[in-house]
């Protein structure tokens, strides 16, 4: 079996009397998609602020990359590699949709501290930036603010963002939301290819989806991870079915 | 040419137009306030880099004009009293020359900007306001308590310094300084805006996780740009006193700090020439008010409301309309 690019070994989190997170362990292999479900406050957005950097475990490891990332800001772990989509838009919503990809681009490439030539006219980020906006299909939306953008252009625009890392994982934070059934399906179809650039540890609440992309699912319940394995094993699993998937016979 | 740059255009034609036409009308105190609108123009567009640009909402600004503004008073002074600045490590003369005081304005305040922002900006929204305010204040009653320099009633100098090639006591030439260095600011914060830096410091104003996500450092992003604005509010102290031949600690204190923020709110948040609109409008107003009462404040500050209340984008957004960004 080849090495994870991305592990999680017995990670705790407690807000007061709440453990949000316990003894969790997941991994993301080479080429797979793993998927996260679980009912709503399972704890999944916390998990994946701890993995992404932007919440510290009380205990437990985060692996990346063979390196423990545990202590690494979420600064340190995007450069690194970490690409991440958020179940919220946090797009600059007054700037163009162009913008906001180069914006991927600028970080990706470190030329930040620039001040004087107008990013637009660097050819180079300008060509990365127009290239994931035409792998999520939003080319003609280029100009547009991304205000004006609906909901499920907004997350194309998340994804496209993160393409621009040319990232070594992928973590998306339900990117099918509110996208629409065509939407949804052209994401899927998307998503089955991308996993072959780079993994992806994908949260999501559409089932059809999760059970057409997905090589493994971990299924969390309040902050514990009852089960991970294969679309049939997680089907076929008891506990799976009496606490999260609805079936009470 | 959008609408707003045809604004632009006017208002930076105006600015040059009623001196000139001061000039040969011979009315010297025309010119003069036209040179002191540029200048508090300049002020606030390095306020409005940082407010504008980074969102950092900054009650001290006038720690940086008045730092500017001593940086030509002590200067100055010791050049007038043929004392050096310091004799040990080195001696260190005093000077006159303008291009000299604006570098040391420029220096010491971005110095100071750089300090007292890796302070501030570890906090944010209303509690990065109160700690500018309270940096502001910290050097403001440190200048009244100081002897050397005139303490509580300033210092005066009693020539304007010189730049080579102009008689800068020539109202009008001393103007064609301070225009040449407003328009050439001006300049530079509208590249700024359009460059890779201002495309990030724009996403960290509005989505600091998303900036950090693709790999940039927000608090590196708004320090830089604080040092810039800082820098910028600095050179326009420098200029200040010079116009005034004066430094008192009241160019540090709060009100000039707030008097910059209401440029800025007059004229339009963010716009490039919010500053000079802002600045020109205050001025103007403050000479037909405040002949009228000596409380012309209350009317200033109605003034305000009104534009907080019914205009947001001040007098440019009024004009101009909403922003359009283009490349």
């Amino acid at each position: 079996m080849t090495d994870p690019i991305l592990s999680v070994h017995n990670i705790n989190k407690s807000f007061g009397a709440l453990k949000a997170s316990q003894d969790v362990s997941l991994d993301l292999r080479p080429g797979e998609i793993h998927a996260l479900i679980g009912p709503n406050g399972a704890g999944k957005s916390t998990l994946i602020k701890q993995i992404a950097g932007g919440l510290r475990p009380d205990s437990g490891m985060v692996r990346f990359l063979n390196q423990d990332v545990t202590h690494l800001n979420t600064v340190k772990r995007a450069r690194m590699g970490l690409g991440r989509t958020f179940q919220i838009s946090s797009l600059a919503m007054e700037d163009t949709v162009l913008q906001n990809v180069m914006l991927g681009a600028l970080g990706a490439h470190g030329r930040t501290f620039r001040f004087w030539r107008p990013v637009l006219r660097d050819k180079a980020l300008r060509e990365i930036a127009e290239a994931a906006l035409a792998r999520v299909n939003l080319s003609d939306r280029a100009s547009f603010r991304t205000s004006d953008l609906s909901h499920g252009q907004r997350r194309q625009l998340e994804v496209a963002v993160a393409l621009t890392l040319s990232p070594r994982v992928f973590i998306m934070d339900e990117p099918m939301a509110g996208l629409g059934a065509s939407g949804s399906v052209s994401l899927t179809a998307f998503l089955d290819e991308l996993r072959h650039e780079a993994p992806i540890l994908l949260v999501e609440h559409d089932m059809d989806a999760v059970f057409a992309l997905a090589d493994r699912i971990s299924v969390l319940v309040y902050g514990q991870v009852i089960a991970t394995g294969t679309v049939d094993e997680i089907r076929a699993n008891p506990e799976v079915r009496r606490a999260y998937l609805g079936d009470e016979t | 040419m959008t609408r707003e740059t045809v604004i632009n255009g006017l208002l930076a034609l105006l600015l040059l137009g009623v001196p000139l036409w001061a000039y040969l009308a011979d009315e010297p105190f025309l010119i003069t306030l036209a040179t002191k609108v540029a200048i508090l123009a300049l002020a606030g567009v390095g306020l409005n880099i940082a407010l504008g640009q980074g969102g950092l909402v900054s009650l001290g600004h006038a720690a940086f004009f008045g730092i500017g503004g001593y940086a030509m008073g002590i200067l100055a002074s010791h050049a007038q009293s043929y004392t050096p600045l310091a004799e040990w490590p080195w001696t260190i003369e005093g000077s006159n020359s303008m291009p000299v005081i604006w570098i040391t304005a420029v220096v010491t305040s971005a110095l100071a900007a750089l300090v007292i922002g890796a302070l501030s900006l570890r906090t944010s929204g209303v509690y990065f306001i109160m700690i500018t305010l309270a940096f502001g204040q910290m050097l403001y009653y440190f200048a009244i308590s100081w002897p050397a320099y005139g303490g509580e009633d300033g210092l005066s100098i009693y020539v304007r310094n010189g730049f080579p090639g102009l008689n800068t006591l020539d109202p009008i030439q001393f103007f064609a300084i301070t225009y040449v260095i407003l328009i050439a600011t001006l300049f530079f914060a509208a590249r700024l805006t359009r460059s890779p830096f201002g495309l990030a410091l724009n996403a960290a104003r509005q989505t600091s996780e998303r900036v950090e996500t693709v790999g940039i450092v927000p608090y590196q992003l708004r320090l830089t740009v604080f040092v810039i604005s800082g820098a910028i509010t600095g050179l326009a102290g420098a200029l200040f006193a010079d116009l005034n031949r004066f430094v008192s600690p009241s160019m540090l204190s709060w009100h000039t700090s707030g008097e910059l923020m209401i440029f800025i709110i007059l004229g339009g948040t963010a716009r490039l020439f919010g500053p000079l609109a802002g600045a020109a409008a205050f001025i103007v107003l403050e000479q037909m008010l405040g002949g009228l009462s000596d409380y012309w404040h209350i009317h200033l500050g109605l003034l305000l409301l009104v534009v907080v209340l019914f205009a947001r984008g001040g007098i440019i957004g009024t004009l101009a309309g909403e922003e359009v960004r283009h490349d």
